[in-house]
């Protein structure tokens, strides 16, 4: 663990909704890192894998990278570490990890090895105390605070783990851990701060790890990437023979899926690039120095949350007459009205989604004059699935029936590509994107080990988190 | 004044989202010396961006001239949180094809 480096292949950011490459994987593989590292999750995909429990990545996808991490580590007789299992980093999606590496051990008769992994699933019952007894559960990007009612309407809370889980299975003897949800640098600066690097570098090498090939160019995702810490630096090397860890695309990962470019968060402190320099080390290698880590004042865990709105079904329409999309607002008012006077004004939601007018931007569309052609989508949502139908056939049909004045086309008013509506998943939104205070940073964290490889695998030990659920 | 495109002074104009209640806008140069230009121009401001989406300079979050990356970044927040019924654009990925006809008064 000593000594005056360690180097971490990252082949992937949000395994498995894409595969890897083989290719780059095999070339960071034979230089040999002290670690292999990946994020698994996301709150890119929506909250509807987070509300319903599953995945928006398909599971060959998963078990294809983690059986590429997984027989390379063992070989290198090196450290895996996964974060954020399946997308949403639920309890059951790392269950399902679990059990992938089980199996995959078996499969390949791998040498028995320590599989550690933890939950970061909150429950409701947990945040409706802590809001009882007068804790904060502060909203994050302009949210107010979290209302009992909002925590009720909510089907499933994460909360962001940081270094601590990971570094304590490390100390532990894990040889392969599957994280809950966490944040996408903990994973890499866990182990280099637990190997006594400084935080500033550790969580900077962290965070530039997390997407792997995205903080190379030119763009190719899915590749590998090393990153190297020492007491003094960071240095970040492409592994695929064409891609180059430049000073512009490095320093312009800082800004990806980030509003700002110059600070980034996890639990315990926060990151300031500001200072961070860029030096072209060789020609596929960055050198970074220069961030600093600011501890935070009080310990405060990020929670995700997500609520289910109601099923829903999807309508589609066209419009070609150029006096209907001028009139196409009160085309969707007069179904509307039809759908109000079958179901009331509440209860329910119908939305309108017009390809050719706003349909992409909606609000934020500049462009005020419509196409020659709209393609109208239309949503029903609604308790169950017989009512969101429903709504939305009325929603979608009476599209055909408004009643404009000087209409020349009396035998239609649009086109359906489908004179039906289809079933799509159910509706969901994401509630909570909040913090809430905690004393020790394992607090709300699992921890499990069990031994895997050769012979039967058998749980040793209890849950080490106070509060977390096995 | 003789003016350009912002599509063709920068390498990169993207949206995405940043987190699940924010959209995040990436303007990034190939040659710092256009990336000075640009900002020293004047057309891309907090003001300029909120003329051109319509909105109050107060859904603007963040807005940073990053010159280690040769970039301009800003930041939306969104009306309701992504994905949620109404949304059209879960990762927030087209949200930036404005920008690209901004038009950049040359020096």
């Amino acid at each position: 663990m000593s000594g005056h480096t360690l180097r971490f292949l990252a082949p992937n950011g949000h395994l498995g909704f894409a595969p890897l490459k083989p290719g780059s994987f095999a070339l960071g593989v034979a230089a040999r890192p002290d670690f292999i590292i990946s994020d698994s999750g996301s709150d890119d995909i929506g909250p509807g894998p987070l509300g319903s429990d599953t995945c928006t990545s398909p599971k060959e996808w998963q078990r294809h990278d983690l059986e590429h991490i997984l027989l390379a580590a063992r070989k290198l007789g090196v450290p895996m570490l996964i974060g954020s299992a399946g997308d949403t980093g639920s309890n059951s999606r790392v269950d399902m990890y679990v059990e992938m590496i089980r199996e995959l051990a078996a499969r390949h008769k791998l040498a028995p090895f320590r599989l550690g992994y933890f939950y970061s699933e909150v429950s409701k019952d947990l945040v409706r105390q802590r809001i009882a007894a007068g804790e904060t559960v502060a909203g994050l990007n302009g949210r107010t605070d979290l209302t009992v009612a909002e925590l009720e309407g909510t089907d499933r809370i994460v909360a962001m783990a940081g270094i601590h889980p990971y570094n304590r299975l490390l100390d532990m003897g894990a040889d392969v851990i599957i994280g809950g949800r966490s944040s996408d640098l903990a994973i890499c600066a866990g182990p280099a701060i637990r190997a006594g690097f400084p935080e500033a570098l550790s969580y900077y090498l962290g965070k530039v790890l997390e997407c792997a090939s995205f903080c190379a160019e030119p763009y190719g995702a899915k590749e590998s990437v090393i990153g190297e810490i020492s007491p003094e630096d960071v240095k970040v090397t492409a592994m695929h023979p064409e891609q180059r860890c430049t000073i512009a695309s490095v320093a312009g990962h800082a800004m990806y899926e980030r509003s700002n470019p110059f600070y980034e968060y996890a639990l315990g402190g926060e990151l300031d690039m500001h200072g961070c320099r860029y030096e072209q080390y060789d020609a596929r290698t960055t050198r970074i120095t220069g961030p600093v880590w600011n501890p935070a004042p009080e310990l405060r865990v990020k929670l995700e949350g997500a609520g289910k709105v109601g099923e829903r079904y999807v309508g589609i329409a066209g419009i070609r007459d150029p006096y209907t999309i001028a009139n196409i607002d009160r085309v969707i008012g007069w179904a509307r009205r039809a759908v109000e006077e079958k179901f009331g004004a509440t209860g329910y939601e119908l939305h309108y989604q017009v390809f050719g007018r706003n349909g992409v931007m909606g609000d934020l569309e500049p462009v005020k004059m419509p196409a020659h052609e709209l393609g109208i989508v239309v949503y029903g949502i609604a308790p169950d699935k017989a009512m969101a139908e429903e709504v939305c056939m009325i929603g979608t049909r009476q599209l055909f029936y408004a009643r404009l004045p000087e209409v020349k086309g009396t035998a239609g008013g649009v086109a359906f590509p489908l004179d039906e509506v289809l079933p799509a998943s159910a509706a969901y939104r994401w509630t909570v994107n909040h913090t809430l205070r905690v004393s020790d940073p394992l607090e709300l964290f699992a921890l499990h080990m069990v031994d895997v490889g050769l012979r039967p695998a058998e749980t040793t030990g209890p849950a080490v988190g106070r509060e977390g659920r096995a | 004044m003789k003016t350009a495109k912002l599509s063709s002074l920068a390498k990169v104009v993207r949206s995405k989202n940043a987190g699940v209640d924010k959209i995040t806008f990436d303007i990034i140069f190939a040659d710092r010396g256009v990336y000075e230009r640009t900002r020293r121009s004047g057309a891309i401001t907090k003001a300029s961006v909120a003329r051109l989406y319509g909105i109050p300079e107060t859904r603007i979050s963040d807005f940073v001239a990053f010159d280690p990356g040769c970039a301009i970044k800003f930041t939306l927040y969104r009306t309701r949180p992504s994905g949620s019924p109404g949304d059209p654009d879960i990762f927030g990925a087209q949200q930036y094809a404005p920008l690209l006809d901004l038009d950049v008064p040359l020096d």
